[in-house]
C-alpha cells in the first residue's frame, strides 16, 4: 500500500475536530514552519517536493508561489480553491468534510510562505453544509492559537474565512474564482497579467486546490525529499483518484502515482472491477474536460506498454492515443454505454457553465450539445459527426479560459476513438444502445 | 427593473450576520459579501430572489441594483422567479446519468405530476435538474437546500417524498444557521 497521505486518518472517530486531530499530530508542521524556517524556505521545500497543482493543470506549486513579488508593500493573498466542480470530481469534499483541519494547516502553511495576513476558502455554494464543517474547525484553530494575531507567538498573523461560491463550473479557473470572491460574475480574465502579479483587489494572488494545500503539512513534516521519493518520474507523491461509473467500488483512492490502470481499474484494493463482470468500454481518467480513451488505449499506450496513473504516461500517445490525469475524476463505462449520449451529457454541461465572454465557446456549446441531441434521437447525418469535429476545433484555443478547450477535447476524442458508434446511430436513426 | 422603495428589512439577528460577513473582507471591498449575502436574501425571501430583494441587498453592500441583478443572475443557485417551498434538484451530470439519474428523474415527475422546471399546483415542490454536485461516487445525487441525498433509487425517492410531504418540508432555509 502506497504512504497515505490524505487518507490515512480518515476513518478516526471525531478527525474533524480540534482535540482529535491535535493529538494525531495535526499542526505539527506550523509549530515546525514558524520557529525553523523562514516563508521563503518554505516555499523551497514545497519547490522541492515536486509538488504539482491537484486541480487539474498539474502546474509546479512551488514555481507558482515564486511568481509571487514579495518586493512591494501590497498585501498578498492565498486563496484556496474549493470550487470541486469537474464531472467525475469529488475528491475536495471528502477532506473538507472529514479533515478540515489538515486543510486549515496548509492554508496556515501556503499563506506564511507567501507572506499574506488574509486568506480564503473558495467553496462551491452547494457545499454550504461543509462550509460550515470548514468554519468550525477555523474557529477552533482561532481559539487554539493558530490563527490570528501573533500566532505561536512567532509574530506572524493571519485571518483565514470561507467564502460560498453559488453555482458555477467557471469560478474553478482561477481568475474566474478571484472575480467571484470579489462580489462579480464569474468571467475569466485575460492573461497575462497572471494573478501572481494582479489578483484579488488587484493584489499579488496564488490560487491552489485543496487537495494540494492538504498535503503541504505532510511535505514540512517529513521533508521535501520524502515526498520526492514518492511516486515516478516528474509524477511526485500520491495522487486522490475519485472514481466512478460502473465499478463495483466507487470511492476516493490515495494512489502512488506510477500505479497502473489494470491494476487500479480491476484490483479489489481499489475499483474491485466492472460491476455485473460486464466489459470496460471506455474511461474518463481525469475528470470530464479530458480525452476519453478506449478500453485497449487506457490499459496500454499506443506502444503497447502498460498505461501508468501519472501525468506522463497518461498523456504518453498526445491526444491521439492518450489523455490527462487531470483532476484524478476517473469515470468507467462498460459495454452497455453509449458513447453518443454520454457526451452528451457532458455537452449540455459545458453548454450550462460556459461564462458567455467568448462567442466561440458560447455558441459553439449550444450546437455541440444541439448536434449530438440530434445524433442520438436518430435525426443525425454522416455530415453532423464532421461538423462537431469542425466546431470543437474552432472553440478550442480560441477562448479566454480553458472551458472552451474543456468542452472541445471530449467531443474529438469521442469522435476520433468511437466514429463507428456514431455512425451506426445515423445509419439506424436510433441509438444502437437504448432499450 | 425599477427601484421599488424598500419594504424588506432583515432582522437584527440576520443584520449582525450580514455585518459579520462584510468585515470578512478589506474597507472599500464590501461588495465581496455579494455572494454570501445573497444566499441568506433568498433563504429570508421564500427561495427566490425578487428585484426588490435585490434592492435591498444592494442598500446593504452600498452598491448599485443592476451590479446585484447582474451578478444574481449568473449563478444557477439564485432563483429569479418564485419557487415551490421544497425545490429538488436532480443532478444529470455524466457520472449521474451513468448510474440511473434519468429513472429517479423520471419518478419524481410522475410522484409530483410535473415536468422538470415545475412547481406543483399547491406551491409544495418545485423539481429542477442540476449539473455535477461532486458526488460522483454516490451516483445517482440530488439536493434540497443543504442537503446532499446520494446513492439515489426509486424506494429512496418515495421514502424522502412521504417524509417531506408530512413534514411540509422547506428548502429556503438561512444557510449559515
Amino acid at each position: 500500500m502506497a504512504e497515505q497521505i490524505l487518507l490515512k486518518s480518515l476513518e478516526v472517530p471525531g478527525l474533524a475536530g480540534f482535540d482529535i486531530y491535535r493529538k494525531l499530530g495535526g499542526y505539527a508542521s506550523v509549530e515546525k514552519a514558524l520557529k525553523n524556517f523562514t516563508p521563503d524556505e518554505v516555499t523551497a521545500e514545497v519547490k522541492k517536493s515536486g509538488l504539482r497543482g491537484r486541480g487539474g493543470a498539474g502546474f509546479p506549486t512551488g514555481m507558482k508561489w515564486g511568481f509571487i513579488d514579495k518586493s512591494t508593500d501590497y498585501p498578498r493573498y492565498f486563496v484556496c480553491n474549493f470550487d470541486e466542480s469537474e464531472p467525475g470530481t469529488f475528491k475536495d469534499r471528502h477532506i473538507g468534510q472529514l479533515n478540515p483541519h489538515q486543510l486549515i494547516e496548509g492554508m496556515i502553511l501556503g499563506s506564511y510562505a507567501l507572506g499574506a495576513r488574509t486568506s480564503y476558502i473558495y467553496i462551491r455554494g452547494e457545499l454550504f453544509y461543509v462550509l460550515k464543517i470548514i468554519e468550525k474547525a477555523i474557529a477552533e484553530a482561532y481559539s487554539n492559537g493558530f490563527l490570528g494575531e501573533n500566532i505561536l507567538g512567532s509574530g506572524y498573523s493571519l485571518d483565514l474565512y470561507c467564502h460560498p461560491g453559488a453555482g458555477a463550473y467557471i469560478c474553478g479557473e482561477e481568475t474566474a474564482l478571484i472575480e467571484s470572491l470579489e462580489g462579480k460574475r464569474g468571467n475569466p480574465r485575460i492573461k497575462p497579467p497572471f494573478p501572481a502579479i494582479v489578483g484579488l483587489y488587484d493584489c499579488p494572488t496564488v490560487v491552489n486546490n485543496v487537495e494540494t494545500i492538504a498535503v503541504l503539512p505532510w511535505i514540512i513534516n517529513h521533508g521535501a525529499d520524502a515526498y520526492a521519493a514518492i511516486g515516478i518520474g516528474n509524477s511526485k507523491g500520491t495522487k486522490l483518484i475519485s472514481a466512478c461509473g460502473h465499478i463495483n467500488k466507487p470511492g476516493i483512492y490515495e494512489i502512488e502515482l506510477g500505479l497502473p490502470v489494470e491494476e487500479f481499474i480491476y484490483s479489489e484494493k481499489y475499483c474491485g472491477g466492472i460491476r455485473n463482470g460486464n466489459k470496460l468500454k471506455a474511461v474518463v481518467a481525469g475528470g470530464s474536460s479530458v480525452p476519453i480513451l478506449p478500453a485497449d488505449l487506457i490499459l496500454k499506450t499506443a506502444k503497447g506498454e502498460p498505461r501508468l496513473m501519472s501525468y506522463e504516461s497518461l498523456a504518453e500517445g498526445d491526444f491521439e492515443t492518450g489523455t490527462m490525469l487531470g483532476s484524478g475524476g476517473f469515470i468507467v463505462m462498460d459495454e452497455t454505454t453509449c458513447m453518443v449520449k454520454n457526451l452528451l451529457t457532458f455537452a449540455r454541461f459545458y453548454h450550462h457553465e460556459s461564462c458567455g465572454q467568448c462567442s466561440p465557446c458560447r455558441e459553439g456549446t449550444g450546437w455541440i450539445e444541439k448536434i449530438l441531441q440530434r445524433i442520438e434521437n436518430g435525426q443525425g447525418t454522416m455530415k453532423d459527426i464532421d461538423l462537431l469535429v469542425s466546431i470543437s476545433k474552432h472553440i478550442e484555443g480560441n477562448t479566454i479560459c480553458p472551458l472552451g478547450d474543456a468542452a472541445a477535447w471530449p467531443v474529438a476524442s469521442a469522435v476520433r476513438h468511437f466514429r463507428q458508434e456514431f455512425e451506426d446511430h445515423v445509419k439506424l436513426q436510433r441509438c444502437p444502445l437504448s432499450k | 427593473m425599477q427601484n421599488t422603495k424598500n419594504t424588506i428589512e432583515f432582522n437584527t439577528e440576520t443584520v449582525d450576520l450580514v455585518n459579520k460577513i462584510i468585515r470578512r473582507y478589506p474597507q472599500g471591498r464590501q461588495k465581496s459579501a455579494l455572494l454570501p449575502i445573497l444566499h441568506i436574501a433568498q433563504a429570508e425571501n421564500h427561495g427566490w430572489l425578487s428585484s426588490e430583494m435585490m434592492d435591498y441587498v444592494a442598500s446593504l453592500l452600498n452598491i448599485q441594483p443592476i451590479e446585484v441583478y447582474e451578478v444574481a443572475s449568473f449563478y444557477s443557485m439564485f432563483n429569479l422567479q418564485p419557487v415551490g417551498n421544497c425545490v429538488i434538484e436532480v443532478c444529470q451530470t455524466g457520472p449521474c446519468w451513468l448510474n440511473g439519474s434519468e429513472e429517479i428523474l423520471a419518478h419524481f415527475e410522475k410522484k409530483l405530476g410535473i415536468k422538470k422546471g415545475e412547481t406543483t399546483e399547491d406551491g409544495r415542490f418545485t423539481l429542477k435538474t442540476v449539473e455535477c454536485l461532486a458526488a460522483c461516487g454516490s451516483a445517482p445525487v440530488i439536493q434540497v437546500g443543504t442537503e446532499y441525498h446520494e446513492n439515489m433509487t426509486v424506494e429512496k425517492a418515495d421514502g424522502l417524498l412521504s417524509r417531506w410531504t408530512e413534514e411540509n418540508k422547506c428548502s429556503h432555509t438561512n444557510p449559515y444557521l
